[in-house]
Formats: structure tokens, C-alpha cells, sequence
């Protein structure tokens, strides 16, 4: 009996459980290196044009930095020639590492664990009433819980409206179907620059839960194997 | 003694805070331009995007949406190399040369381009710093006066030269013998003055404002690749949209 209570006693290691296979590490990390220098040069190149719609008629939305006061160490490229030639390039591996995280999401069905579907919500009400403090019992859950099976499902959704709304403002003549699907080109350029910030914002969220609510989250994401509070696979 | 929960720094800590020190690097590392070496790869990685854009994503036959006259932009902003305005102090004397790798080099007098068939449009200019405007441009397709000088199946592009301190495109052919690529003596329905590139520019909905060479004076057909006034400095070769 003394080796059972040893197994469930709070105080001992938690099982260590494979988590992350090779092809999620390396587009996660992979990603957020492309990501941060694609934003750095799609700053340099929007300080060309530092506004929304035209020369004429500025759009009446939400813009933080309209007539661009943007620190140098924020850009990358030094002027707008060098940070198309960035932007063009990091262009590649953001999409193709897109493409090949999805294709395996697809193959391995791990889709599953990271999906947010409708039986979903509930849970995610749990969730964020935990969050909240309104309710005391961290809700039961797989490998990942309701709001972040919502969270990594909508960052999938903003990095496909980041890459076809950036092809769309690439070759608006060309991709004019695109175009129109963004509500034209000076829309599809705020569009663009929308899935920059919300990137930004979700990315300074997304590291301080991983500090706060599962440090043993970010060793995962480097090595693979998990050792921390939620253990249990889907 | 080796509680892994104490306070402050664990070696494991320290190793996730290096591998944040990565991105953060990069982004602190932001404001250059990569040194001649990464721009030397950049250059190679915009001539493969010059090559998508051209043999992938360019339709030859598609066409640039066109507007009605009512939804002219107010402004056409205007650019131009020189410090002063180029202008032709003799108008009159002034021909646009087609020459290079054809059968018949040719001269064109503005009034020879006028009376060749026109085309007219009102079309959304692209600039490349991320703006557009809308204008009504009228003119002479490329292909047609191309037609009239009989290049050689060795001409391969087409180089366009201006008399504004040497500002010069390369373009390639399908791009140049585009419908809607047409060298313009009007615009906004009244003859094209020194702001917009008289006596004749380039114009094109099909590329970006840049590659639009204004103060024309010579166009070459040649089996080279063109470089280009600001391509040569690193933009985009291509420039089309």
C-alpha cells in the first residue's frame, strides 16, 4: 500500500508525457523567429504610407501608430527597399511552415486535441469562470483545455487572414478575387496590418500564461516531453 | 537542497531565458539591413519572386478593373528624379525612338503617336509605398508600336528611358505587351504635363507606379535583362501588381 500513496503523494514529480512531436516544435519556433522579422519589415515598409485608405481620405478606423512613429529598432530592412526584400522573403518560410504544420495536423490527426468545435463552448465557459475566480476546481481537460483549443485554433485562422490578405495587397490586379473577399484594396491593407496587432497582442498573452499557468509547457515545446500540471493526452 | 521550486534562477530558468534571448535578438537587431552578404541572398530571394509573379501569378489576358470617370481621385501625386521638374524646352523636336533587337527601329513624333488607334481608362495606380489613386489615362498600346518596329524572337524585354536624370525601367514582354500597358499622352481626358511625364509616359494598371517610366525617349528591345532606376538600388524588379 505504501507504494500507491508514494505514486498519488502530491510531492512527487509529476509522470513525464511525450507531447510535442519534431514538426510542432520546429514550426512553433520557427514561426515566431519568421513571424517577429516579418512584422519588424511590414513596419519599415508601412512607414512609406503610414496611414489607412487614401491620400485623400484616411479611414475612420482604429489606428495606433497613423502617421507612423515606429523606433528604428522596431523595423527591419532600414528603408523601404530592404524591408520588401525581407518582408518578400520571410514571406516563404511564414507560409510554408503554415502549410506544413497544417498538412500535419491534418496526417496525424492531431487536429483533434487542437480543433475548436461547438461542444467546446461549454467547457470554455468553465474554463474562464475558473479564470475569473468564480469558480475554485480547474475544470477537467485533455491535452489542452477549451480556451486554448480556441486560442490555437483562431491563431491558425489569423495567420491564413494574415498571409491572404498580405497576397492580396502583393498582386492586387492579379488575386483580385482576394481582394474583394477583404472589401478592396485599402481594406485588405488594414486587414494586413489588424493580424499584426492582434499577433503582437496574442503573443504577449500567449508567454505570460505559459509563465503564470504552465512553465512545464515551454520546456515541452523545446524538448517534447511534458512534466507539469495536465499530464493526460487526448 | 536541490529543491527544484526555490526562489530565483535555476539552471533551467536560465536556459529557457537564453532561448528567449533568440527572437528577442532578432528583433533588437531590427533597423539594419542585413549587411551585404543577407542582401545578396535578399536580391536572389526577390529575383525568385519576380520569377513566381511573372510565369505564375501574372495572367497575360487579365485584365485591370476600370472605373467610371466620377471616381477620380482629387490628387494624382507626382514624382519625379530630377531636383527641378523635367521639362523638353523644345517640344516639337522631341520623338520617342524604338530601337534595340528589331527588324525596323523606328521614330515616333507625338503627333505620329496621336494618330494611332487609342485606348482610354480609369484605372487604380499602385504605388509601391502602399497608397493608390485613381486616373484617367489615355494612349498608344506598347504592343501596338512594338508591332510597328517587328522585334526579333531574340528580344526578350523591353527598356524604356526618360530624359529625367537618367530614370530607366526594364520590363518583361508579357508585361509590355499587355492590353492596358500603353504609352500616355492624356490624362484626366487633358494632355499630359510635365507633373504627370509629358510628352509621353508609360503606363500600366498592371504594374507598380515605379515602374511606369514618365519623360520617355527611347524604348529598346533586348535579349539582357534591364535593370532599372530604383531596382538597381533594391526594389522589386517585377513591380507588378
Amino acid at each position: 500500500m505504501t507504494t500507491i500513496s508514494a505514486d498519488i503523494d502530491v510531492s512527487s514529480p509529476a509522470p513525464e508525457v511525450r507531447r510535442h512531436h519534431g514538426v510542432v516544435r520546429l514550426a512553433h519556433w520557427l514561426n515566431a523567429v519568421t513571424l517577429a522579422g516579418m512584422i519588424a519589415s511590414g513596419l519599415q515598409i508601412y512607414l512609406a504610407f503610414p496611414h489607412f485608405g487614401t491620400k485623400e481620405h484616411t479611414f475612420a478606423l482604429p489606428n495606433p501608430v497613423d502617421g507612423g512613429h515606429i523606433p528604428e529598432a522596431m523595423r527591419l530592412g532600414g528603408w523601404l527597399a530592404g524591408g520588401l526584400a525581407w518582408h518578400f522573403a520571410l514571406a516563404w518560410p511564414f507560409v510554408l511552415t503554415g502549410l506544413v504544420y497544417l498538412a500535419f495536423l491534418a496526417f496525424s490527426g492531431e487536429w483533434r486535441s487542437l480543433l475548436f468545435r461547438p461542444r467546446d463552448v461549454r467547457p470554455a465557459i468553465a474554463m474562464q469562470l475558473y479564470y475569473l475566480r468564480l469558480r475554485a476546481e480547474h475544470p477537467p481537460q485533455g491535452k489542452h483545455n477549451a480556451l486554448q483549443k480556441a486560442a490555437y485554433t483562431f491563431i491558425v485562422a489569423l495567420g491564413a487572414v494574415s498571409a491572404l490578405s498580405g497576397f492580396a495587397i502583393y498582386k492586387p490586379v492579379q488575386l483580385s478575387w482576394l481582394v474583394s473577399l477583404f472589401g478592396g484594396y485599402e481594406l485588405a491593407r488594414y486587414w494586413h496590418f489588424l493580424a499584426v496587432w492582434t499577433f503582437i497582442a496574442f503573443t504577449l498573452l500567449h508567454v505570460v500564461l505559459v509563465f503564470t499557468v504552465d512553465p512545464a509547457s515551454l520546456r515541452a515545446m523545446i524538448t517534447g516531453r511534458y512534466r507539469g500540471r495536465f499530464p493526460s493526452h487526448d | 537542497m536541490t529543491d527544484a521550486r526555490a526562489p530565483g534562477l535555476d539552471r533551467r530558468d536560465f536556459l529557457r531565458l537564453g532561448l528567449l534571448a533568440g527572437p528577442a535578438s532578432l528583433v533588437a537587431a531590427c533597423g539594419w539591413d542585413g549587411g551585404p552578404l543577407l542582401k545578396r541572398r535578399l536580391a536572389a530571394v526577390s529575383r525568385l519572386n519576380d520569377w513566381v509573379g511573372e510565369k505564375v501569378l501574372l495572367s497575360p489576358g487579365r485584365l485591370a478593373p476600370t472605373y467610371p470617370a466620377s471616381a477620380r481621385s482629387s490628387r494624382m501625386p507626382a514624382y519625379f528624379i530630377s531636383e527641378d521638374m523635367p521639362q523638353l524646352m523644345r517640344p516639337e523636336q522631341w520623338s520617342l525612338e524604338v530601337n534595340g533587337l528589331v527588324r525596323r527601329p523606328t521614330r515616333l513624333t507625338r503627333a505620329m503617336l496621336e494618330a494611332l488607334p487609342s485606348v482610354t481608362y480609369t484605372v487604380k495606380h499602385h504605388c509601391v509605398e502602399g497608397w493608390t489613386a485613381i486616373a484617367t489615362w489615355t494612349g498608344v498600346p506598347v504592343a501596338a508600336v512594338a508591332a510597328m518596329a517587328e522585334p526579333l524572337p531574340s528580344a526578350r524585354y523591353l527598356r524604356f528611358d526618360s530624359f529625367d536624370m537618367g530614370y530607366y525601367n526594364g520590363w518583361d514582354l508579357t508585361s509590355a505587351m499587355h492590353a492596358q500597358t500603353i504609352l500616355a499622352y492624356a490624362f484626366n481626358g487633358r494632355p499630359l504635363m510635365p507633373d504627370h511625364g509629358a510628352p509621353l509616359r508609360l503606363y500600366s494598371p498592371i504594374k507598380l507606379g515605379y515602374k511606369l517610366t514618365k519623360y520617355l525617349v527611347r524604348m529598346s528591345f533586348t535579349s539582357e535583362r534591364p535593370g532599372g532606376y530604383w531596382e538597381d538600388q533594391g526594389y522589386p524588379w517585377l513591380g507588378g501588381v
